[in-house]
């Protein structure tokens, strides 16, 4: 059996100290991923960082006008808070399209952006995964990949993340926070989630013993509108085939500000620079969505069993788009 | 006595345990813990085929607390069983992945899964072939198919009137592997004392595991108990002992100590069974007037290496339409597959889809009402067999739920309702499902203080067995239900048969009406206050129950579903569905209804979200926990009603009543494919109806 030891962190110093201080550490935040992998043998920390009781479960407004985001604020809180619905209806609608409502109500910020693939080798210790243990190679490659990704893989990882909230996060420029032992960082969301390259076992550009104590949400454009979508196979508890998050500023029937992020399709939140690109400063007609969504989703190259995704993703952030224009 | 008992038959009474269930008072079989109980881990293979060359127990025996690690060189012999998926830890081939290849023990639950995961395995593997594919090499016709059925019927001459009918239809359609999935995971608890064997278990069955656990330990029956007081739903996974009770008994046996097995949710998929995946050819044809001239109905399934289960999907083309020219045939590829078993209306569900798509498709080449079709070709005896039906309301079905449906407003046109990105349709579809009934044995005392008991080992996998079998008490002794108490779900009751194909309470209630009506007459007889011990009377329906009926024997049923098909997403959602049925007399309204509403909502997964994914690399079932098999969420699952009509049926047993159980997932998932052709004017035909292929088939609709 395999011991691991538990310490409550009663404040962030507290709690780097102890990831850093010991061997192979995990925090602990709502643990809906964590202990699942745990007694499925895929995660095997010697050392528990409880963070739940640190003072990162709060909403608050900062004199920007920014909104920062406790990294422990509950998925359940996250969405309903007044401030987050009326300002990033993307962000709110996101979270509450993930998971369900029982598992909303322990798991964290924090813990939403660390939360590892589905991927069902991934999950299952008798099969080859570079992401579990590198190198020994990656069985959903020529397996059943239905549900993995489209952009931005790589032979080594075909991985998607899972998250819905990082999908909004990375279409309003969202920030992430960082306390370690050498000080705290501050990296955009779209930096913080990573492509599999040929380190696949790395999901995040988080150090160790870093811990995640907010994401900050910059102000969004005055007038801009904001939404969330996502496809999937059951009306919930299922996660996204493909999904997108989009948030749209028109000023005299041009765009003046797109986000445009797709979920699903990627090991990270694939934010489409190459779309708002093409839209921006250009009126949001149909052809022109539908051109600048082609540029993206170009360089897409589906697996043996989802090509469907790239054709879906396509009609979602249409839709989408379509749908924010019409009320922009 | 009251003339009119109280809460008897066709009172909508509630179910007696379910204030223990809901307040965790109700024990399940991992729930029971011996003195002195201690716990078992399966090690299973991960290979596809082969077999072990290697085990490496060191690590394990060194984990603190372990008092065994079982393998096939240590774990008890036991003595032949017919059933191969039983002879588990035997020697150290591998049939397939999820095989049980070790099984650790230990003082705490944690110990042994430390344990387990310490086994260190080296297999020698062979080639496989673990995927079915539309013409598998090495298919062959069984000799018969689950049911007992034969594997071919052949009237007329099916293949000359297709060629020559003037409307025809030819598809073939896919229903992939599905997993039962019961709430409660296998487990259970077992110990041995002075040569007596005692196991809780989850099972529909305790006589039918008490009969194998007494053959492959070498037992007498009378020294083995098996208590299955209350068991969390089973959909046939259930059906005959699974590796699972077999191995608690040897892990009990080998450390002479209670031991406990439960399980995981993945672990059940590889080892208690699943639904087969079928693919259909159909062939329809038709005058013009829509009288079919030809029933083609061809399945191919598969089955594992060490067991042969046929999904008998193409039994239902014998039941459900007139007409002289019929093949219905099965052919089977044995895979290195995990062992495939019952799921709720083994058969009927993935044949009923099959076949009610095609005579949907064949009312759209026919531009006509699917419910008209159906009707015109309503035979007046059973196409396959020539005898009589006992009852057949199918048309009262389809025109009750037509009515309360709406379908008379439909419009036929398929793909032309939109609002926004939604297209919307209807379909419906028919069901049906055979008439079961086994011999049992019941007894019942009338005790002086006015309580009368029943005793039969019945078992209530969630039913309401306890419930439906006090009311037929309580009628058949014209007392009120209150005055009955049901003792059920343990060995040392009265034998009786198992909660399988929709026949246990026409098996049971038949034995508890006969013993309780040869109660009341001695009843009647006699005068003067009762004994202390009561006064007891028995039956035993062997020789009734099972004598065979000249009658074609079948319920039937309608199912209407109304979808709404998002053409951003791919989505189907489903708004409305709602079943009639013609199934005997319904005797308790209450728990009949859930289990028409649950076999619905099951069908409803099956259409739209269940699918079990094989890797082709490895023969395992990949994602198969509760996470990754799609299951429908409450959110899936819209307006369900289900209805029945009054059936008055004198050839069934003396309650009048037909099986319940399964009949409600049979036609759904062809309802709900037939309306996603309605609103979309596409035809899918590989279940389930996912995002991925009703986006792709349906760009450019809106």
């Amino acid at each position: 059996m395999k011991p691991v030891s538990y310490v409550r962190a009663r404040s962030v110093e507290e709690a780097t100290a102890a990831h850093a201080g010991r061997g192979e550490a995990r925090y602990l935040g709502g643990g809906t991923n964590l202990v699942d992998l745990m007694k499925l043998g895929v995660e095997r920390p010697e050392v528990l960082v409880d963070i739940t009781r640190l003072p990162l479960d709060q909403v608050e407004e900062q004199p920007d006008g920014a909104l920062r985001l406790g990294a422990t604020v509950r998925n359940s809180d996250l969405a309903a808070h007044p401030l987050l619905r009326d300002r990033y209806p993307v962000v709110s609608q996101a979270v509450l399209s993930g998971a369900s409502g029982q598992l909303r109500n322990v798991a964290t910020t924090g813990g939403n952006l660390l939360q590892r693939t589905r991927c069902a080798y991934f999950q299952d210790v008798s099969k080859p995964c570079n992401k579990r243990v590198p190198g020994s190679g990656c069985a959903a490659l020529d397996g059943v990949n239905h549900d993995h990704a489209v952009l931005g893989h790589s032979p080594h990882c075909v991985a998607t993340h899972p998250s819905d909230l990082a999908v909004a996060l990375a279409a309003v420029d969202a920030v992430v926070e960082l306390a370690g032992p050498g000080g705290g960082r501050a990296v955009p969301v779209t930096d913080f989630l990573r492509l599999p390259e040929d380190v696949p076992e790395r999901d995040t550009v988080i150090s160790h013993g870093e811990l995640i104590t907010a994401v900050v949400l910059p102000p969004l454009p005055p007038g801009s509108v904001s939404r969330y979508r996502k496809a999937r196979e059951r009306a919930s508890y299922a996660f996204a085939l493909a999904s997108v998050a989009a948030v749209l500023r028109l000023e005299d029937g041009v765009v003046s500000h797109l986000g445009l992020a797709f979920g699903g399709l990627a090991h990270r939140p694939w934010r489409a620079r190459r779309a708002e690109a093409a839209l921006l400063g250009a009126r949001p007609t149909p052809e022109a969505v539908a051109r600048a969504l082609d540029a993206e989703l170009a360089e897409a190259v589906p697996l043996r069993d989802n090509a469907y995704k790239v054709s879906l993703a396509r009609d979602l952030a249409a839709q989408v788009l379509g749908s924010l224009t019409a009320t922009a | 006595m009251a003339s009119q008992a109280h809460n008897a038959v066709g009172s909508p009474i509630e179910r007696r345990e379910g204030g223990a269930k809901v307040s965790g008072g109700a024990l399940y079989a991992t729930e029971y813990t011996p003195p002195g109980c201690v716990y078992a881990w399966l090690v299973t293979a991960t290979v596809p085929k082969g077999r072990v060359a290697s085990l490496d127990t060191a690590a394990a025996l060194k984990v603190p607390g372990v008092l065994a690690v079982l393998t096939p060189d240590s774990a008890p012999r036991l003595a032949d069983t017919d059933d191969a998926t039983l002879a588990v830890l035997q020697n150290s081939e591998v049939p397939h992945h999820g095989w049980p290849v070790a099984l650790a023990v230990a003082e705490t639950l944690e110990a042994a899964r430390a344990a387990a995961g310490s086994v260190g395995v080296a297999y020698e593997t062979e080639p496989h072939e673990s995927v079915l594919t539309e013409d598998p090499p090495g298919a062959y016709t069984p000799d018969e198919v689950n049911g007992g059925h034969p594997t071919e019927r052949r009237r007329g001459d099916p293949e000359g009137r297709f060629a020559a009918a003037p409307v025809k239809i030819d598809a073939r359609y896919r229903v992939p592997p599905l997993y039962n999935h019961p709430m409660e995971p296998h487990g259970a608890t077992a110990s041995w004392r002075d040569g007596r064997l005692t196991v809780y278990d989850t099972s529909q069955g305790a006589d039918p595991v008490r009969a194998v656990l007494a053959q492959v330990f070498e037992l007498p029956e009378e020294r083995v108990t098996v208590v299955c007081e209350h068991v969390g739903g089973g959909f046939g996974s259930k059906g005959t002992p699974r590796p699972h009770v077999v191995l608690a008994a040897m892990a009990s046996l080998h450390v002479r100590r209670p031991v406990k097995l439960a399980l995981t949710r993945r672990q059940l998929t590889e080892l208690v069974g699943h639904r087969a995946p079928t693919d259909h050819r159909l062939r329809l044809g038709a005058e013009p007037d829509g009288t079919l001239t030809s029933l083609i109905h061809e399945v191919t399934t598969h089955t594992s290496r060490i067991k042969e289960f046929v999904e008998q999907a193409a039994v239902p083309g014998r039941v459900m339409y007139a007409g002289a020219n019929s093949l219905t045939a099965h052919r089977v590829a044995a895979l290195d597959v995990p062992t495939p078993s019952w799921m709720r209306a083994p058969g009927e569900a993935p044949g009923m889809y099959a076949l009610e798509s095609a005579v949907d498709e064949l009312a759209c080449a026919l531009a006509m009402d699917p419910i008209e079709l159906r009707t015109r070709n309503e035979p007046d005896e059973e196409p396959d067999s020539g005898r009589p039906f006992s009852s057949r309301h199918l048309v009262e079905c389809l025109r009750e739920g037509a009515k309360r449906f709406g379908w008379a407003e439909r419009d036929h046109r398929a793909g032309v309702r939109r609002s926004g990105a939604w297209l919307t349709g209807t379909g419906v579809a028919a069901a049906t499902y055979p008439v079961l009934v086994s011999p049992s044995r019941a007894t019942v005392t009338a005790h002086p203080d006015g309580l009368h008991v029943v005793r039969i080992n019945a078992t209530d996998i969630g039913t309401g067995a306890r419930t439906v079998l006090a009311q037929i008490a309580a009628e058949a002794l014209g007392v009120g239900a209150e005055a009955v108490r049901t003792e059920i779900g343990t060995t040392g009751l009265p034998k009786a048969p198992l909660a399988g194909g929709s026949s246990g309470t026409a098996s049971w209630g038949w034995a508890v009406h006969e013993a309780c009506r040869s109660l009341a007459r001695r009843l009647h007889e006699r005068s003067g206050p009762l004994p202390p011990e009561g006064l007891t009377a028995s039956a035993d329906t062997r020789g009734t129950a099972d004598a065979e009926s000249p009658y074609a024997r079948h319920a039937f049923g309608a199912h209407f579903a109304e979808v709404g098909v998002d053409t951003d997403t791919g989505e189907v959602r489903v708004r409305r569905l709602l079943g009639v049925y013609a199934a005997g007399r319904i005797l308790n309204p209450r728990t009949a209804g859930s289990q028409f509403i649950g076999g619905m909502v099951m069908g409803l997964g099956m259409a739209l979200t269940e699918g079990g994914r094989v890797d082709p690399a490895s023969g395992a079932f990949l994602g198969s926990d509760l996470a990754g098999y799609h299951v429908p969420a409450h959110a899936d699952v819209p307006e369900v009603e289900a209805h029945w009509i009054d059936e008055e049926d004198a050839h069934l047993n003396p309650m009048g009543s037909k099986g319940i159980g399964e009949i409600g997932i049979v036609g759904t998932a062809a309802a709900i494919g037939n309306a996603v052709h309605h609103a979309t004017g596409i035809r899918f035909r590989e279940l389930p109806l996912t995002p991925d292929q009703v986006h792709a088939a349906g760009r450019g609709l809106v």
